[in-house]
């Protein structure tokens, strides 16, 4: 809301010198944000000056152009001119190049003489120009920033002026005007006008208010006017769309008359541009006092008005030329010819005012909220009007703006008002509210005295009445914000001054620190940076593609959430593996020029079940029932956290005598193991197929349970290319809850022998494609309790084994709890070790 | 003298003194005494000790003819070359100490190198300051005994929105432009604000409930400098009995100053937010901006709407409760300095690297 000082002045107690800066920073404190200033001044500078043309000689030139050259006078005759400067002519005389021709000899006009600045930083200098010294500018209203129209020169005459010779045109248009413009926020529609902001003001500086609602005296209606008639026959949520239609009529106004530049001034100022005088005072009136009025075309009108519910298939042409399908719970205005107004959204063309209107009838009506901000949304149509209704508007009000605009229509267009008047509706009763006394005390931690808590509320414009033990608060029409007894706690604190409230430090019992869960998950984002690789965020938005690769193993199954408005339509589904992202993010970075990278993202994944979301949602300010708290908590999808990483080209650095080695495929899985290691938890690895992964180079990370936790390995050669990355990219992704609930909640110790170690070594020939881990469980099994560890040292093939197989060597360690092993024991279990090898995998010795 | 100044083995070394001649056996020591001093190395001084001290060396040879001698000139030649021995032997001892530390201390001098060349063989990981910053804020929170809560991205309308007491045709539900989830009959969102976890504690959290919610949220915002359509917030909040407005602005001071030094404070404005009545603003007065110590705009705050403890089936009438919400994104900026929001989110690992592992 855009508040120009002038008209706030009007009603509030602005000193002179304020400025919207100085304006902004009162209203700030009762909670009305600073958003911007509006100053003509900070871009328009004088000398600006009414002048006469004397003399306009029109020269063709040879471009094809004919201009004025004309003789302007901008000093009364027989004054002195007393600018002095460049170009001033001391006669009061000037001579200016015109190309505009809607003016004759006689007219005033505004003259920018030299020295002047106008929009634009376009400074007004003498100058040559089709064979004379223009001194000065005959100028329109768009070079002086009060408007679109750039066809001509601005008469003065057609704005109705007529003002002395060399007059401050600056003055004359009201430039001097400045707007300070605020932020309001939803539950403050009455700030929706200068009444408001007026009445906001005073309360921030403590001084008097001037009701401009009460500056208006209604006049007593002889009889009814004309006819209508509210017949809302489907209420939302059982309130009817419209409780109040005050209707005028007002006869004989002139379409022509130009809108005075006080008025224009100000609307421009607001934001509102001006349309004609008639358009003009309705707008003026919503800001003045905050309600949305419309104009009908009286002699347009056929029959008694009836606001009523849409009909199926109804349709009606809005005052923007479009045709609007109309929804049975669109609150219309009708008459004996269908809807001529969707209710406080936008009327009807057949019957909106136009330049050839002389009878007015006016409508000051007062509309439901979710009512008018559903037919808003349908529409796509947001309105100053809307804006206003959806917020809410004071019931009270109407019938003095629609004699608001009675009266500027009679004062300005030159119309009669019909005696009679319309008022349909029923009051609604006045919200009262009991506030304890103690409670604002209790709840802000101020101690209130009962005259601050009194005052307070009698500023604010509320009745309070005093019962035992608290106040009896009636809340003024205008403030439907006000309903329970913290709206009216927050009330008293805000005009009192938040900056009284002291600091308390409340003292919460005894906590658990950080659980379990984030501890782990904080040691392992921890890890990883110390490991060296760089933590890095990036968007869950991902294509259908993205989750249909790296969803799931071999494509099939896993279906993802669409976004019903994602900002791109492509990245419209919310992720199912945060490698996508992660991807996105390596291939940004190797295009900046890093081509050493390992990145690693935490991040949730969306992974929709069989239920998605309720179809019922429970009602504001209760706790729903168990079972449809059940309904709610159920439908929302799984939402594990994954852990993934990615990593190109090198380990390190190139340095002197330091070789840095690619990642590889081992680099991937080793890192995911650390993960393991980091939480205690051990992790199986199997040769693994996943179709985003090099098939012969992935591995699949599972728990002793048997539940794959994640994959990782070399990425497939043609989704790295068809992603413009590196070759041998390598990458992992773990389900990070599975790991953390796979956590050991206590580690049993193992005793620790002090007897001598005895080792053994041993190299078993395998198929080829055996994996070494099955061999090395093998070993494990056979050796027995003896066994302190086995490691595989060294895989061969070539010469010496025969094609299709492979040599593994392992070293065994052997040790007992409670005795010194003999050499024999020792062979024993490693005998042991090979034969079960020998048994499952047909393992020969070498 | 040139007889021992050669490094080269010579078993004639001198001529066998008498094991009785006690000048010729001095001077055999003197000679071997010089020959020891006089090695160079551990190579000459052992051609030196196989010299002097050797099966062929004089005095050696001179030890072998004392059995030779007769009784009592065996005792007194004993006497004569027994000592000499001992002296060269101790001699030998002390020289080797001396060389061995000579060539120890020459390696390690030839094994010097250029400390400033060395390479970095490992990476040096990083953070992301978002991360490391909601840490560091939890970890404040949590040494006030307060808790840190997490929930679901995706969320229902009920959590994010009615429980909040947001009306369901208000406006203020369209101030936080809202990512909705297909199909629009199942009422599930991107959560807007961390808040749904404040509901969802209350309703699963034992009373008194002194929580943080840290965490990410969605609003349909393009990306540009100033903002992002996922970004993150800390809320808090504290419900007990008898919390008042001051309860809430202690706790917001206290935090300032954990996070901005002592020299910080805070500021609340009168606002709007359909979840807290009364609502404020908060500013905090941050004594290390850039620029100079002055007002930032930081967050929103509020003394808990009565229909959100409802919602949560908890009494308004005898607990009452305060929350807060702040952008980390936004804490960071003016805490770092950080001028660009593409920098925050692109994930160019030059961001993170900068911060390491601190802020």
């Amino acid at each position: 809301m855009r508040i120009p000082l002038s008209w706030l002045r009007e009603y509030a107690q602005v000193p002179a010198e304020a400025t919207a800066e100085g304006v902004m920073a009162e209203l700030v404190k009762v909670g009305l944000e600073e958003e911007d200033v509006h100053r003509p001044l900070d871009e328009l500078k004088g000398p600006i000056v009414v002048g006469q043309v004397l003399s306009a000689e029109k020269e063709p030139q040879s471009n094809g152009k004919t201009i004025n050259w004309c003789q302007v006078r901008v000093v009364p005759e027989g004054q002195e001119q007393t600018l002095t400067g460049e170009g001033i002519d001391p006669s009061g005389v000037q001579g200016i190049v015109c190309g505009a021709h809607n003016f004759e000899p006689g007219d005033k006009v505004v003259v920018t003489l030299p020295g002047a600045v106008l929009p634009g930083d376009f400074r007004i200098t003498p100058r040559k120009t089709y064979g004379h010294v223009s001194a000065g500018m005959i100028a329109s209203v768009r070079e002086l920033g009060i408007g679109e129209d750039h066809d001509g020169i601005l008469v003065l005459s057609t704005l109705g002026l007529d003002p002395e010779l060399g007059a401050d045109a600056l003055e004359l248009l009201s430039l001097y005007d400045e707007a300070a413009e605020i932020n309001v926020t939803p539950d403050r529609s009455y700030c929706f006008s200068i009444r408001g902001v007026a009445r906001e003001y005073a309360h921030a500086t403590g001084t008097e208010f001037k009701d401009p609602a009460a500056g208006v005296a209604v006049a007593a209606a002889t009889g009814p006017g004309y006819p209508v008639r509210l017949q809302d026959q489907a209420p939302i949520y059982g309130t009817p769309g419209c409780d109040r239609f005050v209707a005028r009529t007002v006869r004989g106004v002139d379409p022509s008359r130009p809108t005075p530049t006080w008025m224009s001034s100000r609307l421009r100022l607001a934001g509102i541009r001006s349309i004609s005088l008639i358009v003009d005072i309705s707008n003026y009136v919503m800001l003045e006092l905050g309600q949305p009025l419309h104009f009908y075309d009286l002699d347009k009108l056929s029959g008694d008005i009836v606001v009523r519910r849409a009909n199926q298939g109804e349709t009606l042409e809005t005052l923007d030329g479009k045709v609007r399908k109309l929804d049975p719970e669109d609150l219309l205005i009708t008459d004996d010819s269908g809807a001529i107004g969707i209710a406080g959204v936008m009327g009807g063309a057949a019957t909106e005012v136009s330049d050839s209107t002389v009878n007015i009838l006016i409508e000051a009506a007062h509309f439901e909220e979710v009512s008018i901000a559903r037919s808003r949304r349908r529409h796509k149509l947001p309105s100053e009007a809307s804006k206003r209704f959806e917020r809410g508007v004071d019931w009270h009000v109407a019938d003095e703006a629609a004699q608001r605009a009675v009266d500027l229509l009679i004062e300005l267009a030159g119309g009669t008002a019909d005696t009679t008047a319309t008022d349909a509706g029923q009051e609604p009763a006045a919200v009262v509210i009991d506030l304890p006394a103690g409670y604002p005390a209790e709840r802000i931690g101020i101690d209130f005295s009962e005259e601050q808590i009194v005052t307070s509320l009698e500023d604010l414009g509320a009745g309070v009445e005093k019962y035992d033990g608290g106040y009896r608060v009636t809340v003024p029409s205008w403030r439907q914000d006000l309903v329970i007894k913290e709206d009216l706690t927050e009330e008293i604190a805000r005009l009192v001054g938040y900056d009284k409230i002291p600091a308390t430090l409340p003292v919460a019992p005894p906590g658990r620190g950080l659980t379990r869960t984030q501890q782990q998950r904080r040691r392992v984002m921890q890890s990883l940076a110390d490991a060296g690789l760089t933590e890095v965020l990036s968007y869950p938005f991902v294509t259908k593609a993205d989750n249909d690769t790296f969803g799931s193993p071999d494509g099939a199954g896993r279906s993802a959430l669409k976004l019903a408005n994602p900002l791109s339509d492509e990245h419209g589904y919310l992720r199912t593996s945060v490698l996508p992202g992660l991807l996105e993010t390596a291939r940004r970075n190797h295009s900046r020029g890093f081509r050493d990278l390992a990145v690693y993202e935490a991040g949730l994944v969306f992974l929709p079940g069989e239920r998605l979301g309720s179809a019922s949602i429970p009602p504001l300010g209760a706790l729903p029932a168990e079972d449809v708290l059940d309904d709610l908590y159920g439908g929302i999808p799984d939402q594990p956290l994954h852990i993934a990483a990615v990593f190109m080209g090198h380990d390190s650095p190139a340095g002197a005598n330091h070789t840095p080695r690619p990642w590889d495929w081992a680099d991937a899985l080793d890192i995911a193991r650390l993960i393991g290691d980091v939480l205690g938890v051990e992790l199986v690895i199997e040769q693994g197929l996943h179709q985003a992964f090099h098939p012969g180079r992935t591995a699949r990370i599972l728990l002793r349970s048997g539940e794959t936790v994640g994959y990782s390995g070399e990425l497939h050669p043609k989704l790295l290319a068809a992603r413009d990355l590196p070759a041998r990219t390598v990458a992992f992704e773990l389900n990070a809850e599975l790991l953390f609930a796979a956590a050991p909640d206590v580690i049993v110790a193992k005793h620790i022998s002090t007897f001598p170690l005895a080792t053994q070594d041993v190299a078993l020939v395998v198929d080829a494609d055996t994996p070494a881990s099955t061999v090395l469980d093998a070993l494990r099994e056979g050796a027995g309790e003896l066994l302190e560890d086995v490691a595989l040292f060294d895989v061969y093939s070539g010469a010496g084994i025969e094609a299709g197989k492979k040599s593994l060597a392992f070293g065994l360690r052997f040790r007992a709890n409670d005795r010194t092993l003999t050499a024999e024991e020792a062979s024993e279990a490693r005998a042991a070790a090979v034969a079960l090898a020998a048994e499952r995998f047909g393992a020969v010795q070498r | 003298m040139s007889e021992t100044t050669v490094g080269t083995e010579s078993p004639q070394v001198a001529a066998v003194p008498h094991p009785l001649d006690e000048a010729a056996i001095a001077a055999a020591v003197e000679r071997a005494l010089d020959a020891i001093a006089a090695a160079a190395n551990l190579e000459e001084l052992k051609a030196a000790r196989i010299a002097h001290t050797g099966e062929k060396s004089p005095l050696s040879l001179a030890n072998r003819e004392i059995g030779k001698l007769d009784k009592a000139d065996k005792a007194a030649a004993g006497k004569l070359i027994g000592p000499a021995r001992g002296r060269l032997n101790k001699a030998l001892a002390s020289r080797t100490e001396e060389l061995e530390a000579e060539r120890d201390a020459q390696i390690l001098v030839e094994e010097a190198v250029d400390v400033t060349a060395a390479p970095r063989r490992r990476r040096a990981g990083a953070r992301h300051p978002l991360s490391v910053l909601q840490e560091r804020v939890s970890d404040i929170f949590v040494g006030m005994g307060w808790e840190i809560a997490e929930g679901p991205e995706v969320e229902s309308e009920w959590f994010n929105f009615d429980a909040l007491n947001f009306k369901p045709d208000h406006p203020a539900r369209e101030m936080q432009d809202t990512f909705f989830v297909e199909p629009p009959e199942a009422h599930l969102l991107m959560r807007t604000h961390t808040s749904p976890v404040q509901v969802r504690s209350m309703l699963e959290r034992d009373l008194p409930v002194y929580v943080l919610c840290p965490g990410k949220v969605f609003r349909t915002d393009e990306l540009d400098a100033t903002h992002t359509p996922v970004f993150h917030q800390f809320e808090g909040l504290a419900i007990d009995k008898g919390l008042s407005m001051a309860d809430l602005r202690g706790t917001l001071e206290h935090f300032a100053r954990q996070m901005f030094g002592a020299e910080a404070s805070i500021r609340l404005r009168p606002n709007f937010f359909p979840f807290t009545e009364p609502s404020a603003e908060l500013d905090i007065w941050h004594p290390g901006a850039k620029g100079g110590p002055q007002w930032i705009e930081w967050g929103g705050c509020g003394m808990v709407h009565p229909n959100v403890l409802r919602a949560a089936g908890i009494d308004p009438e005898v607990y009452s409760g305060f929350a807060f919400g702040m952008g980390i994104e936004r804490t960071l900026m003016f805490r770092n300095e950080v001028g660009d929001m593409h920098d925050l989110i692109e994930g160019d690992v030059r961001f993170s690297e900068h911060f390491g592992m601190e802020i």
